[in-house]
């Protein structure tokens, strides 16, 4: 039994006489060394799982006591120096620990080389020491921001960050050498992209997620080395009182804030399209339909890292920047939107005739579809230039910034979670559970981030510790979304680490998918697969009907 | 309608010219955003109803979007996106292009405070008096860290930035109170850096000029209190030689020629003094500046590397102030008058 023909016999798929021969990643190997040396990407894919949800938990705790102290103006449960610490913390956390690596470190990690039919990724070694290089600059940023603390958020704009006299220095060094783990696991998949499609898969077959990682991967290797540098000479000017920033020393504290948006703005990529590609996968599987216009997303995917490269200053509309210059900047910034647009009518337009089986990803799948809309319509109106100077730095950009980056990334974090949990543990979850906790969090997200809107219109500013009054409402309203939210996470939390243990035998294919990387076992073995090196003869996402094939009709 | 939409959106009172043409554009892009999203969302909650799944391994049809359908979902929004980019571009290029007639308040952010003067003479602290109905070019800067300068009724914003000035304007057209707030994290009391603009109508900022002018002139009565008529300099020196007093610099440093732990002020500057590594050095406001700022970087001969650094304890301009002050106690090579400045040929 090849596996490329097992697609078709999905659900409960019967052992194959190999498998006791061939255990699975889980269990191949079961001391605490053949966990913490391995170079297995699967293994190393649910290493990260573990550190980014543990620092995903950090950066909600230090969200919620946000939420907490804004619940009325002045003072309320600290001071205002430990919540400065605290959204910097919350901030860096969330940003540089969990939403970068999320996607592409842990189910990137884990599906890249099963959807390419590769054993494993190029480099599995450098693979694994990306993990301990995140976990190295992990450790120093949060020694730092517990010994000291920095209160600069997380932008380190200067000449802000070269004066204060908190902890700068290790937590700059620390997100300089995670950047290096960004670095080294974009070379992994590129590369393992070039180098190990298995036979049949062209560069048009490759699965849609896969294209999104490639083209994320791109902007890590591009970008990263830039805010590395930066980091370093904010650190030197800090220590050393170099006059790179300090407009005291001759130094030009704009050109800070170009260089550390050159990067920071297409990590706003790196953070949502390895979402978008999720959501491919996704909507494609459970409405069962090929992707509507697949050439479409996948070009759109590159179109946004090429793009997202040209668009750094709208962050600087009202910093003195040349007229001209935000003239040139705006026009860039809505092509990110077309590219977006694009893909958004492409995965309505794969509903279109399919066959729609509203599972928990899928519930996520709408969500997602609601954040990335309404989040990328928002962001086209802050790159509105007029507009943008009422709202720059003000809540709405909060709201914005969260829901286009954080709520379609955690929609797709979680949807990937719930989508590939049978494939990575073998087991199924309560459905049930699942529904209520995706409705739950959907809800929660809007019911904090709408009243976010409505601050910034009011006029709030950002990192604000104390406020006017009239802000108050809207700040409550907030916070109660923040707790229906934190409730949401903790039932998934629950029902999933109850299906770890108890949950029910997947199968190899419950979803019935077409997606390569369900050819595997559920959970794959060591090297992937038993038996020859599969090949994959149809297009991804190909759900087609025999009879009705012949006649590819267009819309 | 725009009165309605403007509070079911949270907007504040709109009380400038600007103010109108934004929350218009707002209410364009706000409008088609919602109408849009619904298009989206109601088409796909239909089809989720509509093509619901019906056997479990029920097979679709190949539907592939025509290049007409492509095409359109890229020139639909790129049109809407590219007219609102086209308005929003032209509101503000106008409102980074003061009048000619606008008249001038220098704005300086510090934390946490906004310093606002005017070229005809008063100055305040975190109020600001405008006429109505008249442009006003707000000339922002900062003097430590970056602000920015924030007026939600006036939809404007600007950031100040240290060692440059920034520009923009406005023309209030509401007499009243409104706030202004920092948008710009610059630290601990960030969000209490506050302050309003009073706009006034015509008449009464005139008075309120008026009033102010008197006021600066009964001061001149005590013509030693009023610091303004002293030539700069000298205001400069006076400056430098309190904060040379409380900064503790003459617990080290004597300005009668003495020697003590450091080196006499008295004709320090411009003097060529020998390191303690054999090389000279010239006495000119850099070195003094160096030297305060990082004093081991060159030690003169016969002195301990003992002064604390007052890195980051002076501002600039009291930098400025005490060398000023220093080169005050001059010996008589320091040329005295005006500087005649360099002399330059014309180019023929």
């Amino acid at each position: 039994m090849t596996p490329s023909s097992s697609l078709d016999t999905a659900g409960a798929a019967p052992h194959d006489e190999h498998h006791d021969h061939h255990p699975s990643y889980l269990v191949d190997g079961t001391t605490i060394k053949s966990w913490l040396l391995t170079v297995d990407h699967k293994r190393i894919g649910l290493m990260f799982l573990f550190w980014v949800l543990l620092f995903f938990l950090v950066g909600g705790i230090f969200a919620l006591l946000i939420r907490v102290e804004l619940l009325t103006p002045g003072p309320t449960i600290m001071d205002a120096m430990t919540y400065n610490r605290t959204f910097t913390l919350h901030g860096l956390v969330m940003i540089f620990l969990f939403m970068i690596p999320a996607i592409p470190a842990v189910f990137g990690n884990f599906m890249l080389p099963l959807m390419l039919g590769a054993k494993d990724v190029a480099f599995p070694r450098l693979n694994l020491a990306s993990l301990y290089i995140y976990l190295a600059g992990a450790v120093l940023a949060l020694w730092g921001m517990l010994n000291g603390g920095l209160d600069t958020g997380w932008t380190f704009y200067t000449p802000y960050s070269t004066h204060t006299t908190t902890t700068v220095a290790p937590v700059l060094f620390g997100a300089f050498i995670i950047g290096f783990s960004s670095i080294a696991t974009g070379i992994n998949f590129i590369v393992t992209c070039h180098t190990m499609r298995a036979p049949g898969i062209t560069w048009f077959k490759m699965p849609l997620f896969v294209w999104a990682i490639y083209a994320t991967s791109c902007i890590q290797v591009l970008a990263t080395p830039v805010i590395g540098l930066l980091l370093v000479l904010v650190t030197v000017e800090n220590l050393f009182s170099f006059g790179m920033f300090d407009p005291a020393r001759g130094g030009d504290p704009v050109l800070f804030q170009h260089l550390f948006w050159f990067y920071s703005h297409p990590a706003v990529y790196i953070m949502v399209l390895p979402a978008f590609g999720v959501m491919s996968e996704i909507v494609s599987t459970y409405s069962r339909k090929n992707l509507f216009g697949y050439r479409a997303v996948a070009y759109s995917s590159l179109g946004i890292a090429f793009v997202g490269f040209f668009a750094w200053g709208h962050h600087m509309f009202v910093s003195g920047q040349s007229t001209f210059d935000a003239g040139v900047f705006g026009v860039l910034t809505m092509l990110v939107g077309v590219f977006t647009a694009i893909k958004v009518f492409n995965w309505v337009g794969t509903v279109y005739k399919g066959a729609v089986d509203f599972k928990t990803p899928f519930a996520y799948f709408c969500g997602f579809l609601f954040f990335t809309v309404f989040g990328g319509m928002t962001g086209i109106a802050l790159g509105t230039v007029s507009l943008d100077v009422a709202w720059h730095d003000t809540y709405f950009v909060v709201a914005h910034f969260h829901f286009i980056m954080v709520g379609a990334t955690i929609m797709a974090f979680l949807a990937a979670l719930h989508y590939w949990f049978p494939k990575m543990f073998g087991r199924t979850y309560h459905e049930g559970w699942g529904l209520v906790s995706a409705a739950l969090i959907i809800l929660g997200f809007n019911a904090t981030f709408i009243p976010q809107f409505l601050l910034g219109n009011n006029g709030m500013p950002r990192r604000y510790y104390d406020y006017p009054e009239r802000f108050q409402a809207l700040n409550v309203a907030s916070t109660a979304g923040a707790t229906l939210l934190a409730f949401g996470f903790i039932i998934i939390a629950m029902y999933l680490a109850y299906a770890l243990v108890y949950g029910k035998a997947a199968g190899k294919n419950p979803w019935r998918s077409k997606g390569y990387e369900w050819v595997s076992e559920s959970p794959p073995p060591t090297h992937n697969f038993v038996g020859p090196q599969p090949t994959f003869p149809e297009e991804p996402h190909f759900y087609v009907d025999p009879k009705k094939a012949e006649v590819p009709d267009a819309v | 309608m725009s009165e309605l939409l403007n509070n079911l959106l949270f907007l504040p009172e709109s009380a400038s010219t600007f103010a109108e043409r934004v929350d218009l554009l707002h209410h364009f892009v706000v409008g088609t955003t919602m109408v849009m999203s619904a298009g989206v969302g109601l088409a796909a909650l239909f089809m989720f109803f509509r093509y619901r799944r019906r056997l479990p391994a029920q097979a679709t049809e190949y539907v592939v979007p025509t290049l007409k359908t492509e095409f359109l979902f890229v020139s639909v929004p790129l049109v809407f996106f590219l007219a609102w980019f086209g308005i929003g571009f032209r509101d503000f290029t106008w409102v980074t292009t003061p009048p000619k007639d606008a008249m001038d308040v220098y704005v300086m952010g510090k934390q946490w405070m906004w310093k606002f003067s005017y070229p005809e003479g008063p100055n305040g602290v975190n109020v600001m008096h405008v006429p109505a109905n008249r442009p006003v070019r707000l000339l922002i800067t900062s003097r430590d860290v970056l602000h920015s300068f924030y007026v939600p009724a006036f939809r404007i914003k600007m950031d100040a930035l240290p060692g440059r000035y920034t520009q923009i304007w406005f023309e209030a057209t509401k007499p009243g109170t409104y706030q202004v707030l920092c948008t710009e994290y610059c630290g601990l009391s960030h969000s209490k850096m506050l302050a309003e603009v009073v706009v006034l109508p015509e008449e009464e900022y005139e008075d309120w000029i008026k009033e102010q002018r008197r006021g600066r002139l009964q001061d001149r009565q005590d013509a030693l209190a009023d610091t303004s008529l002293v030539p700069p300099v000298a205001r400069m020196v006076e400056q430098g030689q309190i904060l040379a007093g409380t900064q503790g610099c003459l617990k080290c440093h004597s300005v009668d020629g003495s020697a003590h732990i450091g080196p006499t002020f008295l004709g320090m500057y411009d003097r060529v003094e020998k390191l303690d590594d054999g090389q000279d050095i010239r006495v000119d406001e850099a070195y003094i500046t160096q030297s305060m700022m990082d004093p081991g970087a060159h030690l003169v001969a016969g002195y301990q590397n003992v002064m604390p650094t007052y890195q980051g304890k002076l501002q600039g301009p009291e930098t400025a102030a005490i060398v000023e002050y220093i080169k005050s106690l001059r010996t008589p090579n320091v040329r005295e008058g005006a500087s005649e400045g360099p002399a330059y040929d014309p180019i023929q």
